[in-house]
């Protein structure tokens, strides 16, 4: 894991980094308070690399022996144009409306 | 308030002799409900024209016939139930009334169950005390000034406080556990896979199951049993047949074997919670178990392990909530970048927003092998420990909580202090088996105490067996908070 | 190209896969219904949704793997790639990341100087987004999310095309093969196909890649072949300019026939691509793939060698022939009546595929039989009629349906092929016609043809020219 010269597991720039990709802004002093409590958590974090996983499978189902659940073809049911878009904040006419969006790229 | 509903037996037995009409019926358990509720806030909305609405059919003498015909059952406000407000306790989801039922209220609903959604809770689950909901904690019956532990703690207060009959909770890393523990309850979180997650508003979906919460382990086996089962819109959902759960009810224990592991009861366990818990495994001896030494050498790594691979699960699962479908919307923004970044930012609560941080930078560019690989690896070390431990023993006994309920606001500055609090709990999540939590005495303080139960995947029949066992002959399920009567 | 430099292409296609319904629920794919109505939880991404694989989506994925020789891997999984953009309503698409369902095959290019082959990194599958509209109200996008969930299997050459025109070769094979094996619409119009472009220049002989660019925003076939041509002309300019190519993602503009840079990104994207936990893996059997593999129809270059082996045809009416399954397949059908294989194949190449083009109509759309054109290919050999009728019975034939021999009775278009019928007539107009008559007889052979015309209006065009010609002039030789 990457460690900052000083006692920091995680950089201000690294937070930032992530709450853009998340989406989400942070305000200057939320920004050092949440920098200080992710690394602590970070640094408690860094104990897994007491364990030695040379030569483990990683884990991301704990069904390990679970294969193929498919559907078939089948159609099912959809719903009415008017429950699917009950819960829009906003809308205009079978659409679903957002702010005008300016091309991100 | 009266102790009607104390079990699902206690509460038929009133029901059939109520002469009240359903709506009636309906109005009165509202009622009782809104009273406890100015100051447990275990609901964060009381859906009363649900109530009427559902009240007819939840009461009809038809509907006696089956065993949760008419049974109180709360469910949290992560479960989606149509038309009624399912907000996760986030202002990111006000509004928010799902237009399909999850497939354990269908199942609820086949079995006549009355259905009472909104269940307070951590927002998005993210919690071991009910604080981080948007709609203001829920309190510990035993004690107001108290965490009602989390994030199922709606759940949790609204069957010890005598609320409801049971409860629906979800366990992502104790949520369910932890919680019933805290009040004095039985909780169950089931093997992965067991309970279709359908309709169960994820956090870490590598993790999450369903589970009921009771008084007792009888009406637990019961409601467990209703939503047990295969479901074909959960490709996780295990397509094996569900054992009677009620059948291993009154079995004796002689002869099981219960394995201690020892780095269960080391440090960072309150002395009272220690105690009680040796006293548990002593009753446990004399009902005739086999008591024996196991080891989980990885277990002290499951707090760290949980805390990557479910943030990082729940940053990706959040990434839904952006003000675009359904949900809350900042209607200043100028542009789309900034209608979601508002949305998002306004939304979330701060345990939200660390977790999607942490998880995102998890996952992010650089850092995936070190800190999300890293975990998936440490991650099969955890349910190696297991299994191998369950091929000596039946079932492993553990405390829920190192501590008993502790104040409102105590360790919320302190989030790492707060996800320690699930120590106990995380391993069975990431393994994926089934645990129980029931009620083992009060701690010095007169707060409950509870003693986790875990087993192989699959086993919840072994955990009914000895959760029950336990249950009739210590008879501390009768412990209850003093707001209620006899 | 000038000789400077050489072409580096490789092509990205998404192609939706022809499935009933969506890739992970029970909603219809169906192209052009309202707005938001073929939508539910799991395709909206509603909060507490989850996704179940539909099988025919992924054998489907399988065939076309195995009709461009890709080996197919034996645990596939799922990832999610999560980026925010409104189209895509969890802000994940579920994708496959590092264990695609197949890798590593090839489309032969046949046609310019021999076979040429074109490698497939990679394809996998994976969810479509929704749709955008922007030009509904100047202050609102607004989104339909139909599309959403249609399955799509992606297709990453390797950068192995040295020109546009060998791009828009693999992409027509490409298209060709899928089209075959009917799980595809193919239909670049209607975004069944999707593909967006990478090019490069690097100096002859260097083996280093040059700076890419990626080309979005491809209509059509011609766009594909067009913004290539620009691109290749503008980064070669650039270079020769002494300047540098910058990696960038740049959209064709169709109407001016450009390609733009689109606004710089601030940073690269980072998808924190994880495993999906809400899909378990899938393993692929020996079994399945054999199965399926023995389903696979024989593609289109396999028939056009054969179509020349077997049928001595040349290479371009080979190829015209197989480039749809369906007329393929007709030939083949009518030589099962008819062996007159060059007939067969005038009749296709001509009627029948000029009417198809006309009508913008595939051949199924038509009541054409295989048996209907033997027997007027027959019937035109045989004399029992004209080629004019001929064409006139297959056009009926075509829209009706009805049996040719029943047309040419029911129109009376059977040639006068009776000897003392046409006897008679040519008598008759060898005695109207003296002055004719006389030419022929005095060595001006040319005078026939205007008797042979005379007869056949005689008969209201229904004798048989080379009969009539024939007794005319047996007749003027008594």
């Amino acid at each position: 894991m990457r460690k900052d010269k000083n006692k920091y597991s995680i950089s201000i720039e690294d937070v930032s980094y992530a709450a853009r990709l998340s989406r989400i802004e942070l305000e200057s002093d939320k920004m050092g308070k949440f920098r200080e409590q992710l690394n602590d958590i970070l640094v408690y974090i860094d104990q897994l690399n007491e364990v030695d996983t040379e030569g483990v499978a990683p884990t991301s189902h704990v069904l390990t022996s679970m294969r193929n659940v498919f559907r078939e073809d089948e159609p099912g049911t959809s719903l009415p144009n008017e429950k699917a878009l009950a819960n829009a904040p906003a809308k205009s006419g079978n659409f679903f409306k957002v702010p005008k969006i300016i091309k991100e790229s | 308030m009266k102790d009607i509903f104390k079990s699902i037996e206690a509460y038929r037995l009133w029901e059939k002799e109520e002469p009240r009409s359903p709506e009636d019926k309906a109005s009165f358990i509202a009622d009782r409900i809104d009273v406890s509720d100015r100051d447990l806030n275990a609901f964060i909305t009381l859906d009363r024209e649900a109530f009427s609405r559902k009240a007819k059919a939840a009461f009809s003498p038809e509907r006696r016939k089956s065993p949760l015909g008419g049974v109180p059952v709360a469910v949290k406000s992560n479960i989606c139930v149509e038309g009624e407000l399912t907000t996760c306790a986030s202002r990111m989801l006000e509004g928010f009334r799902p237009p399909y039922n999850a497939t354990v209220i269908e199942k609820l609903d086949h079995e006549g169950a009355f259905v009472i959604s909104g269940a307070n809770m951590d927002e998005f689950a993210f919690g071991s005390s009910c604080e981080t909901s948007a709609y203001g904690p829920s309190r510990n019956p035993w004690d107001e000034d108290r965490i009602p532990g989390g994030s199922s703690g709606g759940s949790a207060v609204a069957v010890s406080s005598g609320q409801v009959v049971c409860a629906l909770g979800s366990d992502t890393g104790g949520s369910i556990r932890q919680p019933a523990s805290l009040c004095g309850v039985v909780g169950f979180k089931p093997t992965y896979g067991r309970v279709s997650r359908y309709g169960l508003i994820a956090f870490a979906s590598s993790l999450d199951q369903i589970g009921p919460l009771a008084r007792n382990v009888t009406d637990c086996a019961t409601l467990l049993k209703a939503i047990s089962g295969y479901d074909e819109k959960d490709s996780t959902s295990v397509n094996i047949e569900v054992p009677d759960y009620c059948a291993s009810l009154g079995m004796d224990i002689k002869g099981m074997k219960v394995g201690m592991p020892s780095e269960y009861f080391q440090e960072g366990i309150d002395g009272d919670v220690q105690e009680r818990l040796r006293e548990a495994v002593k009753a446990l001896e004399e009902l005739g178990a086999e008591i024996l030494e196991v080891s989980l050498p990885h277990t002290r790594y499951a707090v760290s392990c949980y805390y990557i691979i479910g943030p990082a699960e729940a940053s990706s699962n959040l990434g839904r909530y952006d003000g675009v479908h359904y949900g809350y919307r900042d209607e200043e923004a100028r542009d789309m970048i900034d209608m979601y970044v508002r949305s998002r930012t306004e939304g979330f609560g701060d345990e939200a927003k660390r977790r999607i941080i942490l998880g995102t930078y998890a996952l992010s560019s650089g850092y995936y092998e070190a800190y999300y690989l890293k975990a998936l690896k440490v991650r099969t070390c955890i349910a190696e420990d297991f299994r191998k431990a369950f091929e000596v023993c039946d079932a492993i006994v553990t405390p829920t909580s190192p501590t008993t309920a502790f104040r409102i606001g105590e360790k919320s500055n302190d989030p790492l202090k707060m996800y320690l609090s699930d120590i106990f709990t995380i391993p069975a999540n990431l393994a994926g088996i089934p645990a129980v939590s029931i009620p083992c005495g009060l701690g010095d303080n007169g707060m409950p105490v509870g003693m986790q139960l875990m087993a192989a995947p699959f086993a919840e029949e072994k955990l009914i067996r000895i959760a029950h066992a336990f249950e009739r002959n210590t008879g501390f399920h009768e412990l209850k908070p003093g707001t209620i009567e006899d | 190209m000038g000789s400077k430099y050489e072409t580096v292409i490789g092509l990205e296609v998404h192609v939706q896969l022809a499935t009933r319904t969506k890739i992970f629920c029970g909603c219809s794919t169906k192209f052009g219904a309202d707005p938001n109505t073929q939508v539910c939880p799991v395709c909206l991404g509603l909060p507490g949704s989850l996704p179940v694989l539909n099988k025919r989506a992924f054998e489907y994925a399988i065939k076309v793997a195995l009709a461009l020789e890709c080996d197919i891997q034996g645990t596939v999984k799922f990832d999610r790639k999560n980026y925010y953009y409104p189209d895509l309503p969890k802000n994940y698409q579920i994708s496959q990341f590092d264990m695609p369902i197949a890798y590593n095959g090839r489309v032969v290019l046949t046609s310019g100087d021999g076979e040429r082959a074109i490698g497939i990194t990679r394809a996998h599958m994976e969810e479509d987004a929704g749709k955008l509209l922007h030009d509904q109200d100047p202050a609102s996008s607004f989104i339909d999310l139909n599309r959403t969930g249609t399955p799509l299997l992606e297709i990453v050459s390797e950068p192995d095309m040295r020109s546009p025109s060998e791009a828009y070769e693999y992409l027509k094979i490409l298209k060709q093969t899928i089209k075959y094996l009917d799980v595809s619409d193919c239909n670049m119009e209607e975004g069944s196909l999707r593909c967006d472009a990478n090019i490069s220049l690097r100096t002859k002989g260097s083996k280093a890649l040059g700076s890419k660019v990626e080309i979005k925003n491809l209509n059509s076939f011609k766009a594909v072949r067009d913004a290539l041509l620009y691109e290749q002309e503008r980064q070669e300019d650039l270079l020769e300019e002494g300047g540098a190519v910058k990696q960038e993602t740049r959209l064709w503009d169709e109407n001016n026939a450009v390609t733009l840079s689109m606004r710089s990104k601030e940073e690269a994207q980072d998808y924190r691509y994880f495993p999906e936990p809400d899909l378990v893996p899938f393993e692929v059997g020996r079994e399945v793939v054999e199965r399926i593999r023995s389903e696979l129809p024989e593609l289109p270059s396999a028939k056009k060698s054969r179509f020349i082996e077997c049928y001595g045809l040349d290479a371009g009416d080979a190829e015209l022939l197989v480039s749809e399954r369906p007329v393929a397949c007709f030939f083949e059908a009518v030589l099962e009546e008819c062996d007159d294989v060059r007939s067969v194949l005038n009749w296709i190449k001509g009627e029948v595929l000029k009417h198809l083009k006309e009508h913008q109509a595939g051949l199924d759309a038509l009541k054409l039989t295989p048996s209907g054109l033997a027997s007027i290919i027959t019937m035109t050999a045989s004399g029992k009629i004209s080629g004019l009728a001929a064409k006139e019975v297959l056009k009926d034939h075509l829209v009706s349906g009805r049996l040719p021999s029943e047309i040419v009775k029911e129109k009376g278009l059977e040639q006068v092929s009776d000897t003392a019928e046409l006897d008679a007539v040519a008598a008759r107009v060898i005695e109207d016609n003296p002055k004719s008559a006389g030419d022929y007889r005095s060595g001006k052979k040319n005078a026939l043809s205007f008797l042979i015309g005379q007869v056949m209006r005689e008969t209201k065009g229904k004798a048989n020219p080379k009969l009539a010609g024939e007794i005319l002039s047996k007749k003027l030789s008594e």
